[in-house]
């Protein structure tokens, strides 16, 4: 019944072996070993073969990652590399782009040569996505684009952007809006960086005057943008909510290595002992995230995120904030000064940190989790609503042309 | 692997369910539950007969189905939706693992077949007070005098003691860690049904005086072999405290549907919503948790399961009981009241928390575990 080719694990372990002879990546830089990994099929195995895939079950996705991990040094983290492009980016005009537009775009995607970002949010439009205002307007081949972005992730290093725009402002506001890949390079485009809660910019915010996009950039029809949005949030989600794949991995693995690194005496037996269950406690639920995600991947039909992935962004997020909070509490007076201070800079986009500095740069970093991607209360509407089917909320914007929708200051 | 369910077991769980919607629907729950004995006699012949409950983790040379963890898991699941009031738990669950692991070939033979065919009721004893849930901890002592072994002492929250036909005792002797088979009706044998928070499931305090026992397993192997029954059983419980709480959340969810206040569902109100949606969150964890554990169960390698049965046991006592105590609140008046399910589950919830040691006690021994 699978839509699937079918391959033997072991043909595909083969095929990873034969790339990895080929091109070691302890040896070639990235873009050459990314970029071999894509024309090998490999890099999205589930995607069709010439676009980085060999047409065969997502899951053996699993397969490729735990081969390419045997006998070497370097091991590239996808989400790291290029996480919007990657993440969000490539599914969506997987489903919705051109042969043309795959065939340009999906390799360098990969391989990180040109990163991405998601230009959906505004100042007046952040979970209420669809209720967006920048403008684009039809000119002969191209669209013309007006509007202002906000809180856009990487726009300072991006090639491209998913940007929603609305192109119809008198019908109501999902049906109005239509979705387009933009060149950063292009002019028009200012990209400011915005500072934020560690000090650091990672996200900006984004200037689009008489920007022009040439229609054949548009991805899905004309008003049906919101629709495509959903394919790039729903990826974002399930992206945002997968915790560490590793058994005790990720975050609760630092902050199981800074409690052992500081022996409880620091801390009276009382409060060691609240310590120790606080994290027991997080380490548990860090394994029921992992342990969740897996049973999801075992349940989801190959390829298609449903709100299962949901579960995950919210739990992931409140749990991640809790597990940088008791961060703090381990390290105590440690945690009052804040290396190397607030001076106001942007992240080298890979970044390795000491376990010390990560945790306390975490602890404030976390605040996002229950904000990107959809705040903690959108999560939680979604999951009553989706999953456990209990009835929306009374809607005052429902059926009304978008220009006609009460915003507020 | 992970999560693998097969059709067949599929299948198990379609089966177990419809029996229970039949045969353990509210009513029936509440009429057994203030009965003495607590449970059918016909519906348990049933179980056995038609369904082969009780034969599910007996070995095949035994009379029984010779399945695992998994399938157990799966019907302790269905078991804890409709809080099936019977001596599952204890007889086919506990009293078997602790057969089937640590038991002589004689009992084995003798008891384990007359529990496969739904004939005998057993109960395990090995709680004492106070807080002792570990094979490890048991203090109580076995003598051996001129007419064999006798046990004098006392052991509490002995489930299904007081309608158990046998009960299977962990006692110290000189040598170590053993099991006892104690007749029903021995000699010296003092049973006292205790009243419980939790009407479903029966406990009673056993006291032994002097009372004949047959040991049934001696050799140096046996805290091991007990402590993985121990562990089996918390396996189960975890897995019937995830079914109890994705049933508790199944009736939220009903009712924010249907009932109306200030001109719209409450369900609409998001501080009833996003309960809601903290509740499947916690479910959908207990079942990742319960389930992880049966399948490290059912691989058999003792360090993955003590630590995955731990945290089972922790966190699904935390998540049902959580879901219990919200779906009272969101039923409102109406969840406080003696007729509404809600309370039942509510206690259930807290008694099988503290049921074989509570969430803080467990995560004190995985801590230990995993080095924190
Ligand atoms: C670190 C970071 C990176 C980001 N990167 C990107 C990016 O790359 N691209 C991009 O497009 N956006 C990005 N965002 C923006 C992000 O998607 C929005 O911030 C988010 O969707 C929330 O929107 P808002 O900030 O406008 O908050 P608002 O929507 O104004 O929400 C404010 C508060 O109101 C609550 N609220 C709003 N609506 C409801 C409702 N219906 N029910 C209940 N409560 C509600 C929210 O939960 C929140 O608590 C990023 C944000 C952060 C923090």
């Amino acid at each position: 019944m699978s839509q699937y080719r079918p391959m033997t694990e072991e043909e595909l372990r083969e095929r990873v072996r034969k790339l990895k002879a080929e091109y070691n990546p302890d040896r070639v830089d990235m873009f050459t070993f990314r970029g071999a990994q894509y024309d090998h099929g490999l890099a999205w195995v589930h995607f069709p073969e010439g676009y980085g895939g060999l047409g065969i079950n997502p899951k053996m996705q699993a397969i490729v990652a735990d081969e390419l991990r045997k006998g070497v040094e370097t091991v590239y983290d996808d989400l790291a590399i290029n996480p919007i492009g990657i993440g969000m980016g490539a599914p969506t005009l997987m489903t919705y782009g051109s042969d043309e537009l795959k065939r340009a775009l999906l390799r360098k995607c990969f391989t990180g040569e040109e990163i991405w970002c998601q230009l959906f949010s505004e100042p007046g439009a952040g979970s209420d996505v669809a209720g967006l205002a920048t403008r684009a307007v039809r000119d002969g081949d191209d669209w013309v684009v007006n509007g202002q972005k906000v809180w856009t992730t990487l726009a300072h290093v991006a090639k491209w952007g998913l940007l929603v725009a609305r192109t119809n402002p008198d019908v109501p506001k999902h049906e109005g809006l239509s979705y387009f890949l933009l060149d950063m390079h292009s002019p028009g485009v200012e990209v400011r960086p915005l500072y934020q809660i560690t000090g650091e910019a990672e996200f900006n915010e984004v200037f689009l005057n008489d920007v022009r996009i040439p229609h054949r950039y548009m991805l899905g029809q004309e008003g049906q943008g919101w629709q495509v949005a959903i394919t790039t949030l729903m990826n974002e989600r399930t992206a945002l909510g997968g915790g560490s794949t590793q058994k005790g991995g990720g975050p609760i693995q630092v902050l199981m290595q800074l409690w052992n690194a500081r022996p409880p005496k620091r801390h009276a037996p009382a409060e060691a002992a609240v310590l120790r269950d606080r994290i027991t406690r997080l380490y548990i639920e860090s394994e029921l995230l992992r342990l969740t995600a897996l049973r999801a991947r075992a349940m989801m039909r190959a390829g298609n995120p449903g709100p299962e992935g949901s579960v995950g962004k919210l739990a992931q997020a409140e749990l991640y904030k809790k597990i940088w909070e008791c961060g703090m509490d381990v390290l105590g007076e440690e945690a009052l000064v804040y290396e190397p201070g607030y001076a106001l800079r942007r992240p080298a986009h890979e970044e390795r940190r000491d376990k010390v500095l990560l945790a306390k740069y975490q602890f404030l970093r976390s605040r996002a989790n229950s904000i990107e991607g959809g705040t903690s209360e959108i999560m939680r509407n979604i999951l009553g609503e989706r999953v456990l089917g209990l009835p929306g909320e009374p809607r005052t914007d429902k059926g009304i042309p978008w220009k006609d929708i009460p915003r507020g200051g | 692997m992970d999560f693998a369910f097969t059709p067949e077991h599929e299948e198990l769980r379609q089966t177990v369910r419809r029996f229970l919607q039949d045969r353990s629907d509210e009513a029936t729950v509440r009429r057994l539950m203030v009965t003495e004995e607590g449970f059918d006699r016909a519906t348990w012949a049933q179980l056995a007969e038609q369904l082969g409950l009780t034969a599910l983790i007996v070995p095949e040379e035994f009379g029984g189905s010779g399945l695992g963890p998994v399938e157990l898991a799966i019907t302790m699941e269905e078991m804890g939706r409709t809080l099936f009031c019977a001596p599952y738990f204890s007889t086919a669950v506990l009293a078997t693992s602790v057969l089937r692991e640590a038991a002589s070939d004689a009992a084995r033979q003798e008891l384990l077949p007359a529990i496969a065919a739904g004939k005998k009721i057993v109960a395990v004893a090995w709680a004492e007070s106070p807080g002792i849930w570990e094979p490890a901890d048991v203090r109580l002592k076995a003598q051996h005098g001129r007419r064999g072994w006798t046990l004098t002492g006392e052991k509490t929250a002995v489930i299904d003691g007081q309608t158990a036909d046998e009960i299977l005792v962990v006692a110290r002797t000189r040598e170590g860690l053993s099991l006892f088979r104690v007749s029903g009706s021995a000699d010296g044998l003092q049973r006292e049904a205790l009243p419980t928070l939790d009407l479903t499931r029966k406990l009673a305090r056993v006291r032994f005086q002097k009372t004949p026992a047959e040991c049934i397993a001696a050799s140096a192997d046996v805290e091991a072999q007990l402590q993985r029954a121990f562990l089996l059983g918390l396996v189960a419980l975890a897995a019937e405290q995830a079914g109890g709480a994705q049933q508790c959340l199944d009736m939220s969810t009903q009712h924010a549907k249907t009932r109306w206040q200030f001109g719209r569902p409450i369900g609409s109100f998001q501080a009833i919503k996003h309960r809601c949606a903290d509740m499947l969150v916690a479910v959908e964890f207990a079942k990742s948790a319960a389930y992880h554990a049966a399948f490290r169960a059912a691989e058999g390698d003792a360090g993955e399961l003590d630590a995955a049965a731990r945290m089972a046991k922790s966190y699904c006592s935390d998540a049902f009981f959580q879901v219990a105590n919200d779906t009272i609140q969101v039923h409102g008046g109406m969840g406080f009241t003696w007729e509404h399910p809600a309370h039942l589950y509510f206690k259930r919830a807290k008694s099988s928390a503290l049921l074989f040691g509570d969430p803080v006690h467990h995560r004190d021994k995985l801590a230990a575990i995993i080095g924190v």
